[in-house]
């Protein structure tokens, strides 16, 4: 293949802007041979993560031409248009370098959920699981935490929304209300759109499902079935007229 | 003008955020120490991610007829029967409850009929004994320890990368790093340290390890006067991509012949066959009609008979067996169009069963090749994977011979011998990441208060430094392909003296020139001086590699010399080389004595 042209964003936090780099493209190349090859030969400083190189680790997350994207899992030939690829770093996070960026944030989020709380083994002191019940959580825990759903979500994305733990989370926890040992409940978290994960905040756009790199349908199988189980558990009408009757009592909401 | 950096102090550390790392540092959090976890990436990235088959541990779920001593035997035999006895046992005997502990904490294996955790085939192993998550096992791994470790009180620094060791007389005081992000260094203070870097990778040109496997722990612990052992020992998986070009060297799991795959030439020929060692002959197939009805019979709903059973087909042979013939067929000229040979489970399985089983690998191949493998055979060759050889341990504690420093995972040495099996590497993670914990946690407990010395901290900051410094000098990504390049012709998977020797001066060459090595930018988050620095490590393994596979004139597991090439029972078999630092600061190579066995352990290897 001939000389393609990369603009690649390079700055701080304080502010950059778009640099070319005229590239001698080789057959197969990803987006991030690209990178790399100018790390080696023009610029040693530009900043980048990456690990596996093959789309296992979920570190080199980029927009490519716009789209949140893997830089290793994205052919150069699939991307170029008249001759050129813009690469920039994720527009949701904070500038670090370069193309990368602060998600520590995230971390922070992960922190707040509750792990696992399992249910006392079986005799033998072993569980047993059906595949069947584990295959949807087995979906969710495919996720290489990337965070291009948290890049692409509007909530966050555009109004800045931090109360909301995005689409990475909501996953996360899908991954454990629905795990067949745990006997913990998350749904106040869920709900509480202060110091929780502020579901009510998304509103089922599937932006995120659409870039998902491990294909996780992150809104019809985590989101959507988070948002029932948060609705039934606050907002039926008749479930709340039973249970004021009745005399249950709704768990204590922190 | 000296460079500015901050302090902190813990009991202990743990360097490296793999699954060895995680471990520990979850081990001597739950024992009380104030535990700190430094890495060189983000949390949940280091390279264990990207383990794909399995994790071994004879819970017999799948076949009954497994247990600790079968898995014992199959570990000793691939490790050619240079692994430290006790260490093998203690893992074989281990295993098992990690895993089930991995469970509870949240992990999420493959299920049997019955709702066990499901265990599949792979080379070396007797008897389905890999827990597995398709073909993401490391991923699971490593998030269900990171989850288990943000919730454990410890102190975790991310994108740090530690440059030296501090000592305090004998013993480790901590160590020193810097920030990636900024640039800015940091001195951690502590009475026990855990090395976790994981390998050397980077060493080899073709490799399938990422950017972090430089090699640092075991260079540190070199520097800091530890025994390293079983250098000479690196493991070249046999199959890894060899097309397109830029992802030459990506792992394919062997979970591919696990679940049925094989190996063919170009003319078709499934050429294992021809290549069955002794030590192996009784318990492998020796024509393709039982290779087939063994593939049947792993399918059934009942495990077959032991005594009337296929025995397993020769692709799934140890991995320096496997790796050896198909350099030995691409050598006859009976390789691929792209200088490797086919792994065919298109032919063999369903796309149904494929993507079910094997859904990074389906993905991996049709978006990196435009190879769809439940079509096609997949084209594939060895790539540099792991390194057997590492720090010397106490098997029980995993402390180094310098007191204080403790090695867990791939920096240690020993576990696997020769050569390790796939799936025993997830397994050592657990095992000897969380006796790594306890040890030093223990260590940190009766040893007392520690000082770490100002003008040791202020060296490595110095040198660090240095390459920013420079206005002129060779780029550290010139020095790195030159080295790789080099590692890969003299010192690679078939060896010779002439060729070694020559490896060995291209590196006193290398380390010469790095001398002058300079880049250009600051220190924040800067690959080029990242690695620079990296670079000394990397220059340091791969002389401790040549140097232990010139001393070694055999061939034995991993180790292939083309001028001795038999293994040699008598001079070779109880020794291992020893690398150590000498008063002048040079590298020496000595054969030191193996641990002896007793002879209940003994009489396992038997059969």
């Amino acid at each position: 293949m001939a000389e393609v042209r990369f603009k690649v964003w390079r700055g701080d936090a304080g502010s950059g802007n778009f640099v070319d780099y005229d590239v001698p493209v080789t057959e197969g190349w990803v987006v991030l041979d690209a990178i790399h090859w100018i790390q080696a030969n023009l610029q040693n400083d530009l900043a980048v993560r990456w690990n596996c190189k093959a789309g296992k680790c979920g570190s080199c997350s980029a927009e490519i031409n716009g789209k949140p994207r893997l830089m290793c899992m994205s052919r150069i030939e699939d991307f170029v248009i008249d001759g050129t690829i813009m690469v920039q770093p994720m527009a949701t996070f904070p500038p670090v370098k370069d193309l990368v960026t602060d998600v520590s944030w995230n971390y922070t989020v992960n922190q707040r959920i509750p792990p696992l709380a399992p249910r006392p083994p079986e005799a033998d002191g072993t569980w047993r699981m059906q595949q069947y019940d584990v295959d949807r959580v087995q979906e969710f825990r495919q996720c290489i935490e990337c965070f291009l759903c948290q890049d692409v979500c509007h909530v966050l994305r555009d109004h800045q929304t931090w109360a909301f733990g995005g689409p990475r989370f909501m996953v996360r926890t899908a991954s454990l209300e629905m795990h067949p040992l745990d006997t913990e409940n998350r749904l106040s978290l869920l709900k509480d759109a202060r110091e929780g994960l502020g579901l009510g905040y998304c509103n089922i756009t599937k932006c995120c499902t659409e870039v998902c790199p491990e294909g996780i349908h992150i809104t019809d199988n985590a989101i959507i079935p988070l948002k029932e189980r948060v609705v039934g558990e606050y907002f039926d009408p008749l479930a709340t007229g039973l249970k004021n009757l009745l005399g249950w009592k709704r768990e204590p909401r922190t | 003008m000296a460079v500015p950096y901050t302090t902190s102090e813990h009991d202990v550390i743990v360097i490296g955020a793999g699954g060895a790392g995680l471990r520990a540092a979850i081990e001597a959090a739950r024992q009380g120490s104030a535990t700190a976890l430094i890495c060189k990436s983000l949390l949940g990235k280091a390279h264990t991610v990207m383990a794909e088959g399995g994790v071994a541990a004879a819970m017999g779920t799948v076949d009954l007829h497994d247990n600790w001593q079968v898995h014992f035997r199959d570990t000793m035999r691939g490790g050619k029967f240079l692994n430290n006895f006790k260490m093998a046992e203690l893992h074989a005997r281990e295993a098992p409850e990690r895993v089930r502990e991995l469970e509870a904490w949240g992990a999420v294996f493959d299920r049997t009929a019955d709702g066990r955790i499901l265990q599949r085939n792979f080379g070396g192993h007797r008897f389905p004994r890999l827990a597995h998550v398709g073909d993401r096992t490391g991923l699971e791994l490593i998030r269900t320890l990171q989850d288990r470790a943000v919730h454990s009180g410890i102190d975790i620094f991310m994108e740090m990368t530690v440059i030296g060791l501090t000592k305090d007389g004998d013993r480790v005081s901590g160590c020193v790093a810097y920030d990636r992000k900024t640039g800015e260094f940091q001195a951690f203070k502590a009475r026990a340290v855990v090395l976790a870097t994981g390998g050397i990778g980077k060493s080899f040109r073709i490799n399938s390890n990422s950017w972090e496997y430089t090699g640092d722990g075991h260079a540190m612990a070199y520097r800091a006067g530890a025994d390293l052992i079983d250098m000479e020992f690196v493991q070249f998986h046999p199959t890894g991509m060899v097309w397109p070009p830029s992802v030459a060297g990506i792992l394919v799991t062997e979970g591919v012949r696990g679940e049925g795959g094989v190996l063919k030439n170009n003319q078709g020929e499934r050429f294992m066959f021809g290549y069955i060692a002794e030590m192996f002959r009784a318990e492998t197939a020796d024509t393709e009609a039982e290779a087939n009805r063994w593939l049947v019979e792993q399918q059934a709903a009942v495990r077959p008979d032991p005594a009337t059973a296929a025995r397993r087909p020769p692709d799934l042979l140890p991995r320096d067996e496997v790796a050896r013939a198909i350099d030995a067929e691409v050598k006859a000229g009976r390789g691929s169009p792209h200088g490797g040979v086919f792994l065919d489970i298109a032919s063999r399985r369903t796309p149904e069963e494929i993507r079910r089983a094997l859904p990074s690998m389906y993905l991996q191949f049709k978006e990196l090749a435009g190879v769809d493998i439940t079509r096609e055979p997949m084209e594939i060759g060895p790539t540099c994977h792991y390194i057997m050889g590492g720090v010397r341990v106490d098997a029980d504690t995993g402390m180094s011979t310098v007191p204080g420093l403790f090695a867990a995972g791939e920096v240690a040495g020993g576990m696997h011998g020769a050569n390790r099996l796939g799936g025993n590497s997830l397994s050592d993670l657990l095992v000897f990441g969380r006796r790594a914990g306890l040890g030093a946690a223990g260590f940190a407990r009766s040893s007392g208060a520690v000082g770490q010395d100002t003008a040791q901290i202020a060296g490595f900051i110095g040198e660090a430094i240095a390459p920013l410094d420079r206005v002129s000098g060779p780029s550290p990504y010139e020095i790195a392909s030159q080295l790789s390049a080099s590692m890969e012709k003299n010192v690679g998977i078939i060896r010779q003296a002439d060729e070694l020797e020559a490896g060995l001066a291209r590196i006193a060459e290398l380390k010469e020139v790095y001398r002058s090595v300079r880049v250009s930018g600051g220190r924040d988050f800067n690959p080029g001086w990242n690695l620079a620095i990296d670079l000394h490590n990397m220059l340091t393994v791969s002389e401790a590699i040549a140097r232990g596979a010139i001393m070694r004139e055999e061939s034995r597991g991993a180790h292939t010399r083309r001028d001795f090439p038999g293994t040699d029972t008598r001079k070779w078999a109880q020794v291992n080389v020893t690398i150590r630092v000498d008063e002048g600061g040079a590298m020496t190579a000595t054969p030191t004595p193996l641990p002896q066995m007793t002879p209940e352990l003994a009489k396992l290897l038997e059969g």
